[in-house]
């Protein structure tokens, strides 16, 4: 039996090129004999303002400055608003910026001016030199402000809602008047953001002859960001590649398209005829990229003595910031995922999304769940602490059972289709993870601890995340005459490692050795039709597709095999890169030999190619030399378009020790329990584990935008702006639970985004333990913690375990 | 060996002071004429087209621009090119590339362990570790688990929470020592393993 790959934690086929310096990431382009311009923005620095005049004069004297480009010189569709990417009913108040600024900025940070040069340090000589005059308007920051609409950020949207959505299930104000318990809740998450390693990036290089342009984007979908290059440059989509080089992470910035450098590079290749780079540089990053995770949300929830929830009531407000490019995608994910693994009788959610003139908000790494799960989890530990129950006692009475799949909720979730879950086991999980930390023995460790005066604290969260969305994904695999095999997909890869899983997919499906396989990902060259890796969805939409994609193409190996070994196709096999007659090994054909003679030939450009060729042999002289329905070449093509999402789960538990004097907060253990249906790799699944994990402790304890009352962003750099080093983010245990979904063909789940969703909310409910008052807002950081301490012992803040008394409202 | 001159234009025309920058990159004599605002990182990537050395923060934050100068690690974003003329450098591309065969045993120990322990995912910051943990090892050949995580705790990693980076400190170690040493972790490592 041959080798399987799936399930197999395969080293990586793209660590031979990424540890020794072969990467070819955005800005290692252009390096050949024409060099690329470069080029440097000129960028609001006011949050709100109207552009009264733009002077380049002295800039243009700068030497090796080559152009220069204002809103002025945008024409056709490049000079209107950047599109709308996911339109919704509920989004009655869109608002897109434009490729450059058009008389208003609405947040610093914004591009205005662009210059191209011979380098990036001539471009930004000449930035320096170009005045532009501004009148200042009140700018709109943070959420109460937004809320209170003293000021607008667009004008002609007063109250700077840009979207309002309700969701029912259920009778929820009767269930709400027969709970016994009712608590309402305020909750504030801040802001964070992706923040790659590697910034965004692109190039772009016209071919005056040909009439075609190519594009380099550091982005998350090439397919998209060539046909918004398209539409807005007036090019036919055939006339425009967009490839996706090694991209230095993305987490979800990367997603967000076009840029509206995604459209001014491209712009300034077609005008110069020359190739033009741009690569961000930190600061731009941080205020021109996007942010996300800033909401404000309210929880009224009713419930039974078991602490069953009978009503779950929630508002919250989220802060998208100056635009709505990307819709409102991170509340909808906030408001579906809330729900968790959990069953309340019924639930109402609501949302406002509404303007700051703040950088953009779109998704980064968990979109909306690490919110919705700390707002269920926050809810559900009031309550143990209001009925004085274990919180898992709590979770595991609101559980949906694993005789309840599939379960529906009876909303509509991000991908527009309704939010039924497919599989899993949430009581095994909790079991499991119970016994990774020790819960049961936990209360007899703390009282140890504190007899020492030191202070210790469990919690834990769960969340599901539905993955892998549609609408579609799609794989090309084609056997080459030499018998290697080629893949190309259409998403893109961010260091998931898809080279590696899709050939894992590809070897076992076709039946050949594992270093047969190339893949490319993220070429529109080679893949047209895609969508793009978000949502934790690579695994599930192009996995899928490349085994459907492999089987075409073994079933077409076996016909055309068939037709020379004169066997029927079902009596055949294929197996490490050989077809061979079941039972007579030595009936048999290599795969290459197969792809040779599946492409009837004229002309012998090799030496295997004269098999292939009119006289090699004698042929039927009746049937065309190509069957009616088959088509020249050894290939297969397929897609994967999946009825709805697929829904993986996780548990989370930590016990953090504070410092006594300085609250400082330490993460003495941290595990993890994660069901993400069949592991097409597991090495690469702890790894995409891990790095969650690492951004949700980040999220929880240090990161933050912190923007001043001017919308001033105050912490633009690494020195600032606090990500965790290794000195930050606790060894981590790992268990696997595999409930494989029934929705696709390899029974998987997504695992990119899962390891973040629920670290707030399990290291709120550990500090809340080890502290003894209420922890509502994230991040907590050793200062923060240290003030609520003093405001508790001030009687500012309640303790827990003190149940109100008066439960009804 | 000879060398190689590259006359870079950068800056010429601005009226910037240029200067030849004669340095010894993995092993090779190279040279190019550039600005004295040229960054180190920049004239490597740019002027030498070693991209390999890669970018991340420009402020000497995150590391992944860490290059060996003299053997010693430093940030190639935070210094000028024209401050190390004469100077010895070991880039990522120096620590090892992969044979005619593409046998992964022709890398360092330190690139090896890296795959082995999957202590990369999109590679971006791996240059500054692999360069950093490579200084480390000469330093300090056996570091404990401890020592490994102070190795390493001045580079910022987005994708892995380091857990894997510390193992490939360990495992770098071993390698060091015995080559053929086999991976004795958590059994998921190998290929071929269920």
């Amino acid at each position: 039996m041959a080798t399987r790959y799936f399930g197999t934690s395969m080293r990586r086929t793209e660590d031979l090129r990424l540890t020794t310096g072969n990467g070819r990431y955005l800005d290692d382009i252009g390096q050949d004999a024409v060099a690329a311009l470069e080029c440097a923005f000129v960028r609001s620095p006011h949050a709100h303002a109207r552009i009264t005049d733009i002077d380049v004069t002295d800039a243009l004297e700068v030497p090796g400055v080559i152009a220069i480009y204002t809103y002025e010189d945008l024409e056709g569709p490049a000079a209107e608003p950047l599109p709308v990417l996911i339109p919704h009913p509920a989004l009655h108040a869109p608002r897109t910026g434009y490729p450059l600024a058009n008389e208003m900025v609405n947040h610093v940070g914004e591009a205005i001016v662009m210059v191209v040069a011979r380098n990036r340090y001539l471009a930004e000589d000449a930035v320096e030199r170009i005045r532009v005059s501004y009148e200042v308007l009140p700018p709109v920051v943070g959420i109460p402000a937004s809320r209170a609409a003293v000021h607008a950020v667009h004008a002609d949207v007063p109250d700077n809602v840009a979207a309002h959505l309700i969701q029912t299930v259920g009778d929820i104000d009767g269930q709400m008047a027969s709970s016994p318990h009712v608590l309402e809740i305020d909750l504030e998450i801040e802001r964070s953001c992706s923040m790659p390693l590697e910034g965004k990036g692109v190039y772009a290089r016209w071919d005056a002859d040909d009439r075609s342009l190519r594009v380099y984007s550091s982005t998350q979908t090439a397919t998209s960001v060539r046909a918004a290059i398209a539409a807005k440059l007036q090019l036919p989509l055939g006339k425009v590649e967009v490839i996706a080089p090694d991209v230095g992470g993305g987490f979800g910035v990367k997603i967000m398209h076009p840029w509206p450098e995604e459209i001014m590079i491209p712009f300034a290749a077609m005008k110069l005829g020359v190739p033009i780079k741009w690569v961000e540089d930190r600061r731009e990053h941080f205020i021109s990229s996007a942010h996300e995770r800033g909401q404000s949300q309210h929880v009224k929830v009713g419930f039974d003595d078991e602490g069953r929830l009978l009503a779950l009531d929630v508002v919250f407000w989220h802060d998208n910031g100056a635009y709505t490019p990307y819709g409102i995608i991170c509340p909808i994910v906030t408001s579906t995922q809330l729900l968790g693994p959990y069953k309340p009788r019924s639930y109402r959610v609501e949302f406002f999304s509404i303007y700051t003139n703040t950088v953009i908000v779109t998704p980064y790494r968990g979109a909306g769940r690490p919110q919705g799960v700390f707002a269920m989890e926050r809810t559900l530990d009031r309550i143990a602490d209001h009925l004085g129950l274990d919180r898992t006692v709590v979770r595991a009475n609101n559980f949906i059972q694993p005789d309840e799949f599939p379960y529906d909720h009876g909303l509509i979730f991000q991908d527009g289709r309704p939010l039924i879950y497919d599989s899993g086991d949430y009581p095994t999980q909790l079991g499991m993870l119970k016994e990774m930390i020790g819960w049961e023995d936990f209360p007899a460790r703390q009282a140890a601890a504190a007899a020492e005066g030191r202070l210790l604290g469990i919690g834990l969260a769960c969340y599901v995340e539905g993955t892998g969305p549609g609408p579609y994904e799609g794989a090309h695999v084609q056997v080459q005459t030499d018998g290697m095999v080629d893949v190309a997909i259409g998403l893109t890869s961010q260091g998931q490692g898809h080279q590696t899983v899709f050939a894992q997919i590809v070897a076992d499906e076709l039946g050949v050795p594992f270093d047969r396989v190339r893949v490319v990902t993220g070429d529109t060259r080679r893949f047209g039709y895609a969508v793009g890796t978000f949502a934790s969805r690579a695994a599930v939409m192009s996995g899928s597709a490349v085994a459907l994609a492999a089987r075409a193409a073994k079933a077409k190996a076996l016909r055309v095999a068939g037709e020379i070994l004169e066997v029927s196709a079902e009596d055949l096999q294929l197996v490490d890169g050989v077809v061979s007659v079941k039972g007579s090994p030595s009936h048999a054909i290599d795969l290459g030999q197969v792809a040779v003679l599946s492409n009837p030939l004229r002309y012998a450009f090799d030496d295997a190619a004269k098999a292939a060729t009119q006289f090699a042999k004698p042929a039927d002289p009746d049937k065309p030399p190509v069957a009616p329905g088959e088509e020249p070449g050894l290939e297969g093509r397929d897609y994967y378009s999946p009825p709805r999402s697929t829904f993986a789960s996780g548990m989370h538990a930590a016990i953090v020790e504070i410092d006594a004097g300085t609250s400082d907060i330490k993460i003495l253990e941290y595990k993890v329990m994660h069901d993400c249906g069949n592991l097409i790799n597991p090495m690469i699944v702890q790894g995409q584990v891990h790095g969650g994990v690492a951004q949700g402790v980040g999220g929880a304890l240090y990161e933050t935008m912190a923007y001043d009352e001017n919308g001033q962003l105050l912490n633009a750099s690494f020195m600032d702006f606090l990500m965790p080093y290794v000195t930050e983010v606790p060894q981590m245990e790992l268990g696997h639970l595999q409930t494989p979904s029934p929705l696709n063909p390899l029974g998987i789940k997504g695992a990119g985004e899962a390891g973040v969703i629920p670290v707030p909310a399990v290291l709120a409910s550990a500090i809340e333990n080890a502290m003894g008052f209420r922890i509502s807002a994230m991040p907590v950081n050793p200062n923060l913690l240290f003030a609520l301490r003093q405001a508790h012992e001030a009687g500012e803040i309640p303790a827990t375990a003190t149940n109100e008394k008066v439960d009804r409202t | 060996m000879s060398g190689e001159e590259t006359v870079a234009d950068h800056g010429v025309e601005s009226g910037d002071s240029v200067h030849l920058v004669p340095v010894t990159v993995n092993g090779l004599a190279r040279s190019a004429t550039v600005p004295a605002r040229r960054t180190l990182s920049d004239y490597l990537r740019h002027d030498l087209q070693l991209t390999g050395t890669h970018v991340g923060c420009e402020h000497g934050v995150c590391g992944a621009c860490t290059v060996l100068l003299d053997g010693r690690p430093v940030r190639s974003c935070l210094i000028f090119a024209v401050s190390v003329q004469g100077q010895e450098i070991t880039t990522v591309e120096g620590l090892g590339q992969l044979d005619a065969d593409g046998d992964p045993r022709s890398l360092s120990p330190v690139q090896r362990a890296f795959r082995d322990c999957h202590a990369l995912q999109c590679g971006f910051c791996t240059p500054g570790f692999l360069t950093t943990i490579t200084a480390g090892l000469a330093e300090n050949p056996e570091p404990s688990r401890e020592e490994a995580v102070e190795m390493i705790a001045g580079n910022l990693c987005r994708c892995t929470g380091y857990q894997n980076i510390v193992a490939a400190v360990l495992r770098a170690a071993e390698l060091t020592k015995d080559p053929d040493a086999p991976n004795a972790d958590d059994g998921h490592r190998h290929e071929g393993d269920r």
